[in-house]
């Protein structure tokens, strides 16, 4: 099972590496959702800090949901989804490696937003950087478990650039009040544990349940 | 089966003697609440509505499970119809909601919990509709669709947590633990409870009406292939 995964993982890592196509888009795309975000907000420097966790969050749900569908564009391509189907890999470990490649690719793009919205909103980071990071993770881990699953769905639909963010959007929203609340309280000074709980509450739930059905979604 | 089809017959009967005693107790027998004056009544469907979606979108979360795990077809048609009733009363909700509000709270829409909750709700299970359009050939959607409704409920209590850390200011109707003012007038109960009956029992039979009309739908393309398949093998 774990090797299975890791075999999943390894072979995305290693396209992405080669092509750099999901990566790029990431982080054009992150870049620019930020820019746009503090343009259209336009704040004073006094008040730019209030806006980072809206801006962070906002950048992340809109990036990941633009970007995420080209793991699956890929194997799609040759048909290398019937290839992966057909050897003895358990579609669970083939969730959890695509579900671990994804996660890579947004905490990179996450690493690289975060300190971008630090400097142009304002805020300093540093001192939290521990709650920030757990805060990042979970996000990203609960963004990419549902992310998953449905990229894996939209990928055979025939208008899958609106289809996806539009089921995704409503069912992530735990993840963006959790994570903009988490962060806004961890800048603030306050404890952020309510808003952490939301987060792991929606982790737990949906790996599990993307392990369950993964399989639902991907036979034909 | 008998038994089924008898109560399904008295269905509408049922739904129309409920909703005449409910609008005589709305709009006749029931007080006019003291400050909010006439414009509370609307607040008789709202809830009833409320409760209708949540129910329809709980069914589409049995049947979709049914449905992944039996394969049975009866399942995915129920599934589709509640999540069609569902969306449509989560619509009314939203419409009888802000007309009352704008009245006594000033403004149309708040960020509120229970709206926000809604408003999501409302989204999932259009997108739940749109998937059924436009997500593909039709046994994998219907999968799609299943693991959608799945996804949908189980997201509910997490959504549910997460709009808390939201400031709320939405009356708790029932109950004052949430620092709402709480219905105490017997007869506003009363109506409350014969309303939400009423539309209830809407539901219900709208949901058996349009399954119903999903089975005719799926035979009558069965048999079109038939005839298709015959005029093939003839010529």
């Amino acid at each position: 099972m774990i090797r299975g995964v890791l075999a999943v993982l390894r072979k995305d890592l290693r396209i992405e590496w080669r092509t750099k196509e999901s990566l790029a888009g990431f982080v054009v795309l992150g870049v620019l959702l930020v820019v746009v975000f503090s343009v259209a907000l336009d704040p004073s420097p006094q008040d730019a800090p209030r806006f980072a966790p809206s801006v962070l969050w906002a950048t992340f749900v809109f990036t990941g949901l633009l970007g995420i569908q080209r793991g699956f564009v890929l194997e799609r391509e040759n048909d290398c989804l019937g290839g992966l189907l057909s050897s003895p890999l358990d579609p669970a470990a083939l969730y959890l490696g695509k579900l671990a490649s994804n996660v890579v690719l947004l905490g990179i793009m996450q690493a690289l937003v975060v300190p971008l919205v630090a400097m142009l909103l304002h805020v300093d980071v540093g001192r939290v950087l521990p709650v920030l990071m757990l805060t990042l993770a979970l996000g990203n881990l609960g963004f990419a478990a549902l992310a998953t699953l449905f990229a894996a769905m939209t990928v055979r639909a025939r208008s899958r650039e609106v289809m996806l963010p539009v089921l995704l959007l409503p069912l992530l929203v735990p993840v963006l009040i959790g994570g903009v609340k988490a962060t806004d309280a961890a800048l603030g000074g306050a404890t952020a544990a309510a808003p952490l709980g939301v987060l792991v509450a929606f982790d737990t739930i949906f790996v599990m349940a993307g392990v369950l059905l993964f399989e639902q979604v991907i036979r034909d | 089966m008998g038994l089924m089809r008898r109560l399904e017959s008295l269905l509408p009967w049922a739904t129309l003697v409920a909703m005449l005693i409910a609008q005589w107790l709305i709009f006749v027998r029931v007080p006019t609440e003291a400050q909010m004056g006439i414009v509370q009544r609307i607040f008789y469907f709202h809830v009833g509505t409320a409760w209708a979606a949540f129910g329809c979108f709980f069914v589409v979360a049995g049947a979709s499970a049914v449905y992944l795990w039996r394969g049975s077809r009866a399942a995915d048609r129920l599934a589709l119809a509640s999540a069609e009733v569902g969306v449509l009363f989560c619509t009314l909700v939203l419409v009888t909601g802000p007309i009352w509000a704008r009245p006594i709270w000033g403004v149309w829409w708040t960020w509120d919990p229970r709206l926000t909750m809604t408003v999501i709700l409302w989204a999932i299970y259009a997108a739940y509709l749109m998937l059924r359009a436009f997500g593909g050939s039709d046994e994998s959607v219907s999968r799609y669709a299943a693991v959608l409704g799945i996804v949908g409920v189980l997201d509910i209590p997490v959504i549910r947590l997460s709009v808390r850390l939201l400031q709320g200011i939405h009356p708790a109707v029932l109950t004052t633990r949430e620092g709402g003012s709480g219905l105490t007038d017997p007869t506003m109960r009363l109506t409350l409870y014969v309303s939400s009956i009423a539309i209830l029992l809407l539901a219900g039979w709208l949901v058996g009406l349009r399954a119903r009309a999903a089975r005719l739908e799926s035979e009558v393309t069965a048999l079109r292939r038939e005839v298709e398949a015959r005029e093939g093998a003839a010529a």
